[in-house]
């Protein structure tokens, strides 16, 4: 079977000059990195080569760089941390309506349990944040706004910038979580002004397990989980030094080929697209048409259940998503989608593809070959006549 | 390989092996599990340990990674929430005995479940219950018996399934006994072999469903008087949703001789109790009607009448009395009919249909 795999937003298969800097890195370099002898002195230096990378990626300075486990701490870090660090000078919290649940589920905390007010933006259509939303939403007591760089259910890019300058002014932190965006698209912290930036690095064909979060130098956290000196005692524990090191090759790798590699998976994109309106009638693509990733598309299949159109791909080999997975592994009607406002005909029927470097033209020739039928089948069936075929 | 078929995995033994003998018929067999129950924090979910739970899920998941099979988790937790924990509270509260079982059988596995069963491409869906599936090609009609365990015999709990669901399901069970059906999962090493049993009600912690309803219903957890049978006043309960029809614990009377509940009184928040001599009745209605042999009755029979899961078949008239409506005289009076139950009809094995338990008559 030709398997096919389009669902890079929820994870990349590892680039093989990472797992090989990872595998070389787990033979040799296993001294740990607060050693004082050699064994220690070189593992040290994997993990500040790697932070050198990742600073580069996003245009930081290393130190400004805290490893973490992934991209659900550096938000929890970032949110809770900033939030408590400043709970002299405020309680109050400003998100979005479609942050990832790292930001939405640690806001919820503070809001839940320390005695935060959490203001939840909404967003328009396309999944954008407005502006002025942020300006009414503001108040003397904001110590921390968080808004996503890019989603990762739709793809839509947030105008960080703009908001970023917004917060600044008001004496708010900015916090940004980038994990759906960083390596893919460019990313310049001070370009874009944030205080605070979460990355992941199997997102961009790195290792689960290795993220970071960029801390603006004079910017103040709470820590965590206590008990060590590591990471600016903000992240106290002994590196995870071979998911480091495999962070900062994909780092390294995706500032080298960004460029080539967004090319491709936008025009791979375009292609399924255009063979999607062509095939599959009433569908609906959701997300900004402009501001927005280059390789992601969601789309709503009206009349139909995103997760009957999923299993049906799977059983064919064929990897897609309808939104974010729960622990359990079954579908829920996407928050994202929700705050988008889309009809509930569009809600159910909503798909994710997510396309990456390792894909062809192949691959989405594929994809439009089973995918029209599946629906044809399924729109009958919904319709009540149609005998359900006994072989799909 | 050959048709494909969806079985509904619950992580138990029966489910299980009613997977693993499918497979070995040659079936393209997909393993699915129903997760019906809204997200726990971690410490709910591990005193929970209901059919669909998250445990659960691990432990379908397990039995299907060691069959080979595809297996998914289908959500269903509002179609659920809806038609089988509200109408639960409901009923509770009304000072009826809900089925949950029976309406999760009918809105929930045998419709939207068979429904998502069908777009994945199967041509049946299986379910590891006890209950055997007969075609009569004389007439045309798809036939539902006992499962042969008669200990284990679910077939009460899916009398209202129509034909066209009936075409399409599969129960590799119904011909085995519990015993039978160990010995095969731990012969094929599944991890389930020695699973305690489900629980009563899946979605009912410690089988507390008085709890369960007055949290939901606040109403049904208020006291109100116990009366006899000419009103005088006994004593007080604490609500009608701590109280079924047939009992006779836990009511707090001191009286010289056993007292039954045999009536609950919604409207005047009371039950009505009578001492054993005083328990038994003629009859019942019994609406919301399924037959399965053929579509409606036509005139009365005899059939064996049951009327929860787990009482014994008691002989019977059964008789149309309006549209959608049979009037049941059993030939000996019973005990315990409780409005809400399923009455279930049978001629032997064979499931003739049942209905919802509406009234009780005397004489």
């Amino acid at each position: 079977m030709h398997r096919v795999y389009l669902d890079h937003a929820a994870t990349t298969p590892v680039h093989p000059a990472v797992a090989e800097a990872m595998a070389r890195c787990l033979a040799e370099t296993y001294g740990n990195p607060s050693s004082i002898h050699g064994f220690g002195r070189e593992a040290k230096k994997a993990v500040e080569a790697a932070r050198e990378q990742v600073a580069a990626l996003i245009g930081a300075r290393p130190q400004e760089i805290v490893f973490t486990s992934g991209g659900t701490e550096a938000d929890n870090l970032a949110v809770l941390g900033a939030a408590r660090a400043r709970r002299d000078r405020g309680n109050h919290v400003i998100t979005s309506a479609v942050e990832h649940h790292a930001v939405l589920d640690a806001c919820e905390h503070l809001a839940g349990r320390e005695g935060f007010r959490v203001t939840v933006l909404p967003v328009d259509g396309a999944g954008r944040v407005d502006p002025d939303e942020l300006r009414r939403a503001l108040t003397p007591e904001t110590v921390l706004v968080s808004v996503m760089l890019a989603n990762n259910e739709v793809g839509t890019v947030q105008p960080i910038r703009e908001l970023a300058a917004i917060a600044k002014a008001a004496g708010a932190l900015f916090h940004t979580d980038a994990v759906q965006g960083a390596g893919q698209i460019p990313v310049d912290v001070d370009a874009l002004g944030v205080d605070l930036l979460s990355l992941s690095a199997h997102k961009f064909y790195g290792p689960k397990g290795a993220g970071a979060l960029y801390v603006r130098k004079g910017v103040r956290l709470q820590p965590l989980v206590h008990g060590g000196g590591q990471e600016r005692r903000l992240r106290p524990g002994t590196p995870n030094v071979p998911g480091i090191a495999g962070l900062g090759v994909a780092a390294e790798l995706a500032r080298r080929e960004m460029a080539e590699r967004a090319a491709h998976v936008a025009r791979l994109r375009e292609r399924l697209l255009a063979g999607l309106l062509e095939r599959v009638p009433d569908l609906a693509v959701n997300g900004h048409p402009e501001e927005r990733l280059p390789g992601l598309l969601n789309v709503s299949v009206l009349g139909v259940e995103g997760e009957s159109i999923l299993l049906n791909l799977d059983l064919k080999g064929i990897a897609a998503s309808s939104g974010s997975a729960c622990a359990a592994g079954s579908t829920e009607p996407s928050h994202v989608l929700k705050a988008m406002g889309l009809a509930p005909a569009a809600l159910h029927g909503a798909l994710r593809f997510s396309l990456g470097r390792g894909n062809t033209d192949a691959d989405v020739d594929r994809l439009l070959e089973v995918l029209p039928p599946i629906v044809e089948r399924l729109r009958a069936m919904a319709r009540g006549c149609g005998e359900p075929a006994g072989r799909a | 390989m050959g048709e494909r078929v969806v079985v509904a995995m619950s992580g138990g033994v029966d489910s299980s092996v009613a997977a693993a003998l499918l497979v070995e018929q040659g079936y393209e067999v997909i393993g699915v599990t129903m997760q019906i129950w809204p997200e726990l924090a971690p410490e709910e979910e591990a005193r929970r340990g209901g059919c669909c739970s998250l445990g659960a899920v691990e432990d379908a998941r397990r039995g299907a990674d060691l069959l080979g099979i595809p297996y998914y988790v289908l959500n269903l937790r509002e179609v659920f929430a809806a038609e089988v924990v509200d109408y639960f509270v409901a009923e509770y509260a009304a000072g009826r005995t809900p089925n949950p079982c029976i309406a999760c059988n009918r809105r929930v596995k045998f419709e939207p479940l068979l429904r998502k069963a069908l777009e994945l491409g199967a041509a049946r869906l299986a379910t590891g219950h006890y209950a055997r599936l007969e075609y009569d090609p004389a007439r045309g009609r798809h036939l539902l018996r006992r499962g042969v365990d008669r200990r284990k015999d679910q077939s009460y709990v899916l009398y209202c399934l129509r034909q066209d669901q009936l075409r399409r399901l599969l129960f590799p069970l119904g011909g085995y006994t519990k015993e039978e059906v160990r010995r095969m999962a731990a012969a094929r090493g599944l991890p389930v072999a020695g699973k305690p049993e489900s629980q009563e009600i899946c979605f009912v912690e410690d089988d507390d469903h008085g709890r369960f309803v007055a949290e939901r219903a606040p109403g049904a957890a208020r006291p109100g008087p116990i009366l006899d049978a000419a009103g005088r006043r006994l004593g007080t309960h604490r609500g009608l949703a701590f109280d079924t029809i047939g009992q006779r614990r836990g009511l707090g009377l001191a009286a010289d001789r056993p007292l039954y509940v045999v009536e609950i009184d919604a409207a005047r928040n009371a039950l009505i109790v009578a001492p054993e001599e005083e328990t038994r009745r003629a009859g019942m209605l019994v609406r919301d009607l399924n037959f399965i042999p053929f579509d409606r009755l036509e005139g009365e029979m005899a059939a064996d009448v049951q009327i929860r899961y787990k009482a014994e078949p008691r002989p019977a008239r059964i008789r149309p009395v309006g549209e959608d409506e049979v009037e049941v005289r059993f030939d000996a009076p019973q005990r315990s009919i409780a409005p809400g139950q399923a009455a279930v009809f049978y001629r032997g094995d064979l499931v003739i249909g049942g209905g919802v338990i509406d009234n009780v008559f005397d004489g």
